[in-house]
């Protein structure tokens, strides 16, 4: 591999990575609070992008102010969700909340069929971002440069959130222990949904910028890079949003560079992310940043 | 728990036992000869399920053990089972992108012992991926399992001189199509790990269930019961896929993605986990369920009422029926409840005495 | 009290279900069964080859002096529920002849048992070769893979190019058939076996293609094949174009809709695949009508997957008026007989393996228009 295509796929995978590491996010805060795998949240990043597309569609608003809401109300369908399909289990087993959240998703991604039909939809982009510039030999659209920057600037707001303010420092007292955090006064119904109105916010952005980045939008976009984000935060060590971010970037750069280093391979791309995974949980079971596992005895 | 040492009721629950598998077989040669093909084909689908859900039941409900790993373990039971039994003449024609390698080519099984080799590979499989991987909990566990079955699908895409790839493999003789190897099997899957579950190691798995580490302490060897736990469960999701090939007659790697799992998933918790009863009754109302709502898409009116031809609103439909039935039954619709002639009994005799009472 | 009010919610879908079913008296219709994906991950074509067949309906609702009554089952993209949809229309609906499915694995599945019940089904979009390979009541309106993937690198062959890459979707048995032949024919007709500089491949729901199409271009190819479907072969043009290379693109016909320069914009310019009609300029009556209805009716331009819905209807009807009667088998035979019939996509006869055999066309993207190019006999 040259220098040159060596950068290329630097670009690549920086700007892949980034997007899975918005998304992979979602799924981290949520299990951090609540140690639910947030089955429907590739459901919320694809409403997300739905949300702008009609906003976009129906009301020829400015782009930005399109985004603005999609965003608000796709982060208060995600309240919705919880309010009605997760709240009611808080004191079930957790495995009755993954089913619940399966149910979600399938809920979600049939009416999204039925209601927005299953054929692509070309999702708005704006000439800025698709606009390609030339840097020595390597190519790079404005997309590719804006995603890694918005990732981090929500990232960073998130992050003045969870460890700045007030509603954070409920969010990791609940996190840590919800039943002494609410003896402590800590309002929980209201800060876990809270989390999942971020959480989705995040999912939408998300879902957004796949949509700039690969514009064509369908019903089912969200099951691929929601798996592989999901696998980002296990790597990362879920429940911990540095790890996420980690995690994302690690498994965009990952499988960019497997393809460009073994094309004859590129079939097994999706397997390698997997092994990879798996590799880094052996040898450390609660992924990169996770929490160590206390054993109570 | 208390054990019963009464001689009479010992041999009470055998004849009942032996008339109800008397019932069981006339009712199954009944269905066989009478019923349309379509309703055999929902019940033997049932009956694969059923096999599939007790099995993952016996690893995560009954062991703990939060494996995704399901459907991988099928396709190998099901690529195993259908490259056996497939005819000689389909093996030459359909590997159109390489021709199949050996032993298949050369090689052709009668159903039975196919199917009983569809276990032992996917048992096999089941040794090697959770030596290393058991040690993980929780989740991760979970994460890493379900890894795994994605490399086999994943797998199964490129290696085209054993799968035929994206082109799958087609005309598996249908010996499944049969109510006598479904249900079969499925009595199989349930006398395998009640046996298990309500034997020394059952309890030895039990303790692994509730905590590791004291039954670590007790003596109990977990890597041993893990790996036995998990490796029974994956021979039986092995077999579920063989005879879902055969039922199916065509399969490729698509057949086997992780929503598989995730729908077995959902007969097994919605059934009740630790419970093989909710498994197996849950399989059969999953899969009637499925069919039952078809009619809701084609359109109809009730009086005044016009609901016009909404193709997708079947799965909608079963969704929200899904939540419901979650959100009402947090345990699954048996809790960890089974069906045991003891329990009838009892039942039986606490009505006698409540009638007695009543009288007297 | 909240178990009460869940058994009550389910009792109501329950007998939902059963009034849904006991509606459905009428005179004697001739039954068709359709079964489809219209939900799962093939919901897009499923639905798409609903809209055409719908359309067909409509304008061709009787037969033999009888209306003509459809049976949709929704198979879920799933050949386990294929299996079951078929079944059930069989045995429950009666039907007499099935249309379905698009997607290859959906039709072996339901084409096993269609075959053993003795009714005769006809595939709209089941390219698969193995589809009616060994069957007798299994045919098909579309092409096969051999033949396209000929077609194009013929095509590029003729353009004077050597040197090709190929991009596949390995866990899609349209675009591992298609790729296979357009490689093999390819090498043969270069005579060299190194012809195909870069074969690369991602996974269906991929939208990043950057890391292979970077490989592609530094491979030195001439030309780059790629045998998916428009959503994703807008996005490869995209990246393509982004990464600066101005290679020609070429796609089979699962690119052919509206979307592919609608998504794809200024980068879809050039791309040359192979179809069966051109929807911007129909060359017969018949595709002229077709257009025209299926814009008045959904106020849109059809793809390829409308266009075949709608002729394997009227193929199949053409031949329930030939055979004279509602009977399977006469039906089937009368299938099999199919010649030279003027479908949208092209006059198509049906051969002895139960393949239809039509011509194809080549077309252009030129501003942001299909641009006829050639047919090509098969």
């Amino acid at each position: 591999m040259t220098w040159a295509v060596f950068a290329q796929n630097l670009v690549n995978g920086l700007s892949l990575g980034s997007l899975y590491a918005l998304v992979a996010i979602g799924y981290t805060m949520v299990y951090g609070i609540l140690r639910l795998i947030n089955f429907a949240h590739s459901n919320i990043f694809m409403l997300g992008a739905y949300m702008l597309f009609y906003a976009d569609l129906m009301f020829r608003l400015p782009w930005w102010l399109s985004f603005v809401i999609a965003v608000i109300v796709t982060a208060i369908m995600g309240v919705i969700v919880e309010r009605a399909a997760y709240r009611p289990l808080r004191q079930a087993p957790r495995i009755s909340a993954l089913i619940s959240a399966i149910g979600v998703a399938y809920f979600i991604e049939n009416l999204g069929l039925v209601v927005f039909g299953g054929r692509p939809k070309p999702f708005p982009v704006p000439a800025f971002f698709s606009k390609s510039y030339q840097l020595g030999s390597v190519y790079m659209a404005n997309i590719a440069w804006v995603v890694p920057l918005l990732s981090g600037i929500l990232l960073f707001g998130l992050m003045v959130l969870v460890y700045r303010t007030k509603v954070g420092l409920a969010m990791r007292a609940i996190s840590h222990d919800m039943e002494t955090s609410s003896l402590m006064s800590v309002d929980v119904d209201r800060i876990v949904a809270i989390t999942f109105g971020v959480g989705s916010a995040l999912a939408a952005a998300g879902g957004i910028m796949w949509g700039l980045k690969y514009p064509q939008i369908n019903p089912l976009m969200g099951t691929v890079p929601g798996l592989k984000a999901f696998t980002a935060a296990v790597l990362g060590g879920i429940g911990s949003i540095p790890g996420a971010m980690i995690g994302g970037m690690l498994l965009g750069m990952l499988e960019i560079m497997l393809v460009a280093s073994m094309p004859a391979l590129s079939g097994f791309r999706d397997a390698f992310a997997f092994l990879v995974l798996i590799v880094i949980l052996l040898a450390r079971p609660s992924g990169l940043m996770g929490r160590e596992y206390r054993e109570k005895v | 728990m208390q054990i019963q040492h009464d001689p009479r009721r010992a041999r009470l629950k055998l004849i009942l036992t032996l008339l109800s598998l008397a019932l069981s077989a006339l009712a199954i040669w009944w269905a066989n000869n009478n019923l349309s093909s379509y309703y055999l084909r929902i019940l033997n689908l049932a009956g694969i399920n059923a096999i599939l859900a007790v099995s993952m039941n016996l690893i995560f409900g009954f062991t703990g053990l939060f494996s995704l790993g399901h459907a991988g373990f099928m396709a190998v039971g099901a690529y195993t089972c259908a490259l056996l039994t497939l005819p000689m003449r389909s093996k030459q024609t359909i590997f159109l992108l390489a021709p199949l390698a050996w032993p298949f080519n050369a090689v052709t099984l009668p159903p039975f012992p196919a199917v009983l080799l569809a276990g032992l590979a996917a048992a096999v499989m089941a040794y090697l991926i959770g030596l290393p991987v058991l040690r993980l909990r929780g989740d991760y566990l979970g994460i890493a399992t379900l890894g795994f079955a994605e490399i086999i699908r994943v797998v199964a895409n490129n290696i085209p001189t054993i799968t035929n790839g994206a082109l799958g493999l087609k005309g598996i003789p249908s010996f499944a199509n049969n109510l006598w190897w479904t249900w079969g099997w499925a009595a199989a899957t349930v006398w395998v790990t009640s046996r298990l579950v309500n034997s020394v190691y059952g309890r030895s798995l039990l303790a692994v269930k509730e905590d590791e580490v004291a039954a670590e302490i007790m003596g109990v060897n977990l890597t041993y019961h893990k790996i036995l736990s998990y490796v029974i469960g994956s021979a039986f999701a092995g077999v579920g896929g063989a005879l879902m090939g055969s039922l199916v007659t065509a399969i490729n790697p698509k057949t086997f993605g992780f929503m598989l799992t995730f729908n077995i998933l959902i007969i097994v918790v919605a059934g009740g986990l630790g419970s093989i009863t909710g498994s197996v009754i849950t399989s059969v109302i999953y899969t009637v369920l499925l069919e039952a709502l078809r009619p809701i898409e084609s359109g109809w009116s009730i009086g005044p009422l016009h609901v016009p031809e909404i193709p997708g609103l079947r799965m909608v439909v079963f969704a929200l029926v899904l939540l419901v039935i979650i959100l009402f039954y947090q345990r699954g619709l048996f809790g960890g409840r089974e069906f045991t002639w003891d329990g009838v009994l009892d039942w039986i005799d606490r009505k006698r005495n409540r009638k007695q009472e009543v009288a007297g | 009290m909240r178990r009460i009010s869940a058994c009550v919610a389910l009792i109501v879908v329950a007998m939902l279900t059963v009034l849904a079913g006991g509606l459905s008296a009428q005179v004697e219709p001739i039954r068709i069964g359709v079964y489809e994906p219209m939900t799962g991950a093939m919901a897009a074509g499923g639905q798409m080859t609903w809209e055409g067949i719908l359309l067909a309906h409509e304008m061709t609702p009787e037969v033999l002096g009888r209306p003509i009554r459809l049976f949709l089952a929704d198979n879920k993209s799933d050949p386990v529920e294929s299996a079951n949809a078929v079944a059930k229309l069989i045995d429950q609906d009666k039907v007499i002849a099935i249309i379905g499915s698009y997607g290859s694995s959906n039709s072996m599945a339901g084409g096993d048992v269609a075959e053993k019940a003795g009714i005769p089904m006809i595939t709209d979009s089941a390219t698969n070769p193995l589809v009616t390979e060994g069957k007798d009541y299994m045919f098909r309106a579309c092409f096969i893979d051999p033949f396209q993937g000929e077609v194009m690198a013929k095509y590029a062959y003729g353009e004077g190019i050597r040197k090709v890459a190929i991009l596949i979707d390995v866990a899609q048995d349209y675009s591992v058939g298609l790729a296979n032949y357009f490689e093999a024919t390819f090498k043969q007709l270069t005579g060299d076996a190194r012809s195909v500089v870069a074969k690369v491949a991602y996974n269906t729901g991929d939208q990043d293609f950057s890391a292979q199409l970077t490989q592609v271009i530094n491979s030195g190819a001439e030309a780059l094949f790629v045998p998916g479907y428009f959503g994703d072969m807008a996005l490869v043009a995209k990246q393509l174009r982004a990464l600066g290379s101005k290679i020609l693109l070429m796609g089979g016909d699962a690119i052919d809709a509206p979307e592919l320069v609608i998504i794809g914009g200024e980068a879809a310019e050039g791309i040359v695949f192979s179809t069966f009609y051109s929807a911007e300029a129909p060359a017969t009556p018949e595709a002229q009508k077709f257009v025209d209805a299926f814009k008045a009716k959904y106020g849109k331009t059809p793809n390829a997957n409308g266009a075949l819905g709608y002729d394997t209807y009227n193929i199949l009807v053409d031949a329930i008026r030939r055979a004279g009667s509602d009977d399977p088998k006469a039906i089937r035979d009368a299938l099999a007989n199919t010649v030279d019939f003027p479908a949208v996509t092209g006059s198509t006869t049906i051969d002895e393996s139960g393949n239809a055999t039509k011509d194809a066309v080549l077309l252009r993207v030129e501003d942001g228009k299909f641009r006829y190019l050639t047919t090509i006999k098969p």
